[in-house]
């Protein structure tokens, strides 16, 4: 994560309206830096889950968008922010399946699946930070099941 | 200031002013910008448009309650107000400057008071100044008041809108029903959704009913939730539900995601969907033999 960064935006996640607008940004970015249309599909479901979480499990918070360049090759760098209680035990959270709400418990751990790079960060009391990078046509990583 | 000994009075004089020289005001009001860019069909109805702003302020005056938004007075302009505001916004103007237009009306009825007043006491044209003051100071308020409300009602409208457009339940064939879904599926949409299925579903005595979700950009876990909820629901209607539209890159994230509509019956396209009800119907639809043709 040591790529230049080329732009920073913020949206805030307050409301449901919210998760429809960070949705939209989030997958106009992706198309205006040539992301696939599959790429931008998963990025953008990402996006919305990690957004939910913050909304529903802290209370709100923002998101963080960044536009990365390494070379000739541009990533987004998604941070989903939020100052609620935290996750208490982060390995039971990334379980499948596993839900303090009503929804079906597969937000973070198919948030993870869907994107190259996933970190979270969480403190008790403190918040929650989650950060997913992905790269246009599957860069710096070799590519895998290209044609 | 309210609690001045001499405050009811500088009301009630301001209200009869007002109204003794509600035709020069007008006239004055009638040249300045919020009044004669809006008011446009002739001179004369920014005229009558102003004096009937004058006479609901001479009304809030004698009532004495100059700092009241909701004072009584303002009921009969306020829609016109509202009329006024709304057409400045439309024409570009901020709600700062539609404000600063309206604080501008209170500088002819100043030099009214002041040319009619020359010879009062000092601390009494003062005094009437203030009430004034006080008054537009409160127009202002009212006018902003009427915007931001008018907005509000506007989007709440437009919302109630959208989540009865964005769901129709369309007949397909006897029996079988379809709901194209457009948009964002939140809870909201899908409740609206859940219950016109199951409505339709009662009064077609459909036994399929296709949700078709070629319209839904995004579908996530809560989107997929909403989902296997409303084929739930059907089934327990007795209809069997096909989730139809399911675009590739859709089908790859559902997938990533984990999620498992193993139990859902699903189609690519619509036209399969239809296919899929109406083969299980034992309907067969075949082309119509072209005249001339043989039989092979």
């Amino acid at each position: 994560m040591h790529a230049p960064i080329v732009s920073t935006t913020r949206v805030p996640i307050g409301s449901d309206a919210d998760l429809a607008w960070v949705r939209q940004q989030v997958r106009q970015s992706a198309a205006d830096l040539g992301f696939n249309l599959v790429q931008q599909t998963k990025l953008v479901t990402a996006a919305s889950e990690l957004a939910r979480n913050a909304l529903v499990h802290g209370g709100g918070g923002h998101m963080e968008m960044t536009v990365l360049a390494e070379g000739a090759h541009h990533g987004l760098r998604l941070s989903f922010v939020d100052a609620g209680p935290g996750i208490g035990d982060v390995d039971l959270a990334m379980t499948d399946g596993w839900t303090t709400g009503n929804g079906l418990g597969m937000g973070l751990s198919g948030a993870k699946r869907l994107v190259r790079e996933f970190a979270l960060d969480s403190r008790p009391g403190e918040g929650t930070t989650v950060t997913i990078t992905d790269w246009v046509s599957g860069l710096p990583a070799p590519r895998t099941g290209a044609p | 200031m309210a609690e001045h000994d001499t405050a009811p009075d500088t009301a009630k004089e301001l209200g009869a002013f007002l109204e003794r020289r509600r035709e020069q005001i007008g006239q004055r009001w009638a040249d300045a910008a919020l009044f004669r860019t809006v008011f446009t069909v002739s001179r004369d109805e920014a005229v009558e448009a102003g004096k009937a702003v004058v006479d609901a302020l001479a009304d809030v005056a004698r009532s004495g309650r100059l700092e009241d938004v909701d004072a009584p007075g303002f009921g009969t302009v306020r829609d016109q107000l509202g009329r006024m505001a709304a057409a400045r916004a439309r024409a570009g103007y901020t709600p700062v400057q539609i404000a600063g237009e309206v604080a501008d009306l209170r500088e002819p009825v100043t030099a009214l008071l002041q040319t009619e007043l020359q010879d009062a006491d000092d601390v009494w044209v003062h005094a009437c100044a203030q009430a004034l003051a006080v008054l537009t100071a409160t127009l202002r308020l009212v006018i902003m008041e009427t915007t931001v409300s008018a907005g509000e009602e506007l989007i709440e409208r437009q919302r109630q809108q959208l989540l009865e457009v964005a769901t129709p339940v369309i007949n397909l064939w006897d029996g079988v029903v379809a709901v194209p879904l457009i948009g964002t599926l939140d809870s909201a949409r899908s409740q609206v959704v859940m219950e016109s299925l199951l409505e339709a579903i009662v009064d077609q005595r459909a036994a399929y009913a296709i949700l078709d979700i070629t319209g839904v950009p995004t579908v996530d876990s809560l989107v997929a939730q909403h989902l296997m909820k409303t084929v739930a629901a059907a089934r327990l209607m007795g209809a069997e539900c096909i989730v139809s539209g399911i675009r590739p890159a859709i089908a790859q994230t559902i997938v990533h995601l984990g999620i498992d509509l193993g139990s859902i019956i699903t189609r690519a396209r619509l036209a399969d969907a239809l296919a899929y009800a109406l083969t299980q119907q034992g309907i067969v639809v075949s082309p119509r033999p072209a005249t001339g043709a043989s039989q092979r």
